[in-house]
């Protein structure tokens, strides 16, 4: 898989491709508020945008643009984004994910606390999703040596 | 001789479970049990009481946050879990 297909088609159309699915990752994780999407499904997408760059070139591709190490770092920084969130709500001495009781400390009602809320919530499970779903692929690919697989590994 | 053994039973099991469709609400039946519990008060006040229009949104990560935030560590744990089978080892 770390060997270079070389293949011109495929490299020049996953590169075309994947800035628009970066995009529609987001647009997909900011519309989870009015129309089907959030955190879980844009968090797939924008993993399966670095997963076709790993497969169109090769798993250093991936490594160049997002370093392994700060990947590992995100699985636990979307977590405690979404735990955070659900302490700040202690704060302002509400309930455990309470973000209601967010206006307190805020310069909004709490019916905007609470969209604001769900909105952190649904970054930190998108940035989780990513994170996990890449490092899963990486993980099977090269059987967990990561991105020091030698450059023969298929 | 066991296979032939099980194939009444799956008939028998499978037979009960097709009968048993015949009780089920019909669909989109709006009096269907579990549309009568706390369905009405999460399409009725979602939009009051959080500002949100999608109420699949609403539910997730307001209502049932407490389950979301367990579903995004399980995926966290499956990552984790993930490495440490296949990288743990050396």
């Amino acid at each position: 898989m770390t060997k270079d297909l070389d293949n011109v088609v495929i490299k020049t159309v996953s590169r075309i491709l994947v800035p628009f699915m970066q995009v529609f990752s987001l647009y997909v994780f900011a519309h989870g508020h009015g129309s089907p999407g959030g955190g879980f499904q844009g968090g797939c997408i924008m993993a399966a945008s670095f997963i076709l760059l790993g497969v169109a070139f090769n798993l250093r591709e991936i490594g160049k643009r997002f370093r392994e190490r700060n990947n590992a770092l995100m699985c636990v920084l979307g977590v405690f984004i979404y735990t955070g969130t659900g302490c700040l709500a202690f704060l302002s001495s509400g309930n455990f994910l309470d973000y209601g009781t967010l206006s307190d400390l805020l310069p909004i009602d709490s019916i905007k606390a609470r969209y604001y809320g769900m909105a952190l919530i649904e970054l930190g499970v998108q940035i989780t999703v990513m994170a996990v779903m890449l490092s899963i692929f990486v993980d099977l690919v090269t059987a967990g040596r990561g991105e020091d697989a030698p450059e023969d590994t298929e | 001789m066991n296979k032939l053994a099980a194939l009444p039973a799956t008939l028998v099991a499978g037979g009960f479970l097709f009968y048993s469709t015949a009780f089920f609400p019909s669909w989109g039946d709006p009096d269907q049990p579990a549309g009568r519990h706390v369905s009405p008060r999460y399409i009725e006040k979602t939009l009051a009481e959080t500002g949100v229009p999608n109420a699949v949104t609403s539910v997730l990560a307001d209502y049932r946050g407490y389950d979301t935030m367990f579903e995004t560590s399980v995926i966290f744990t499956a990552g984790i879990a993930v490495m440490m089978l296949l990288r743990g080892s050396r």
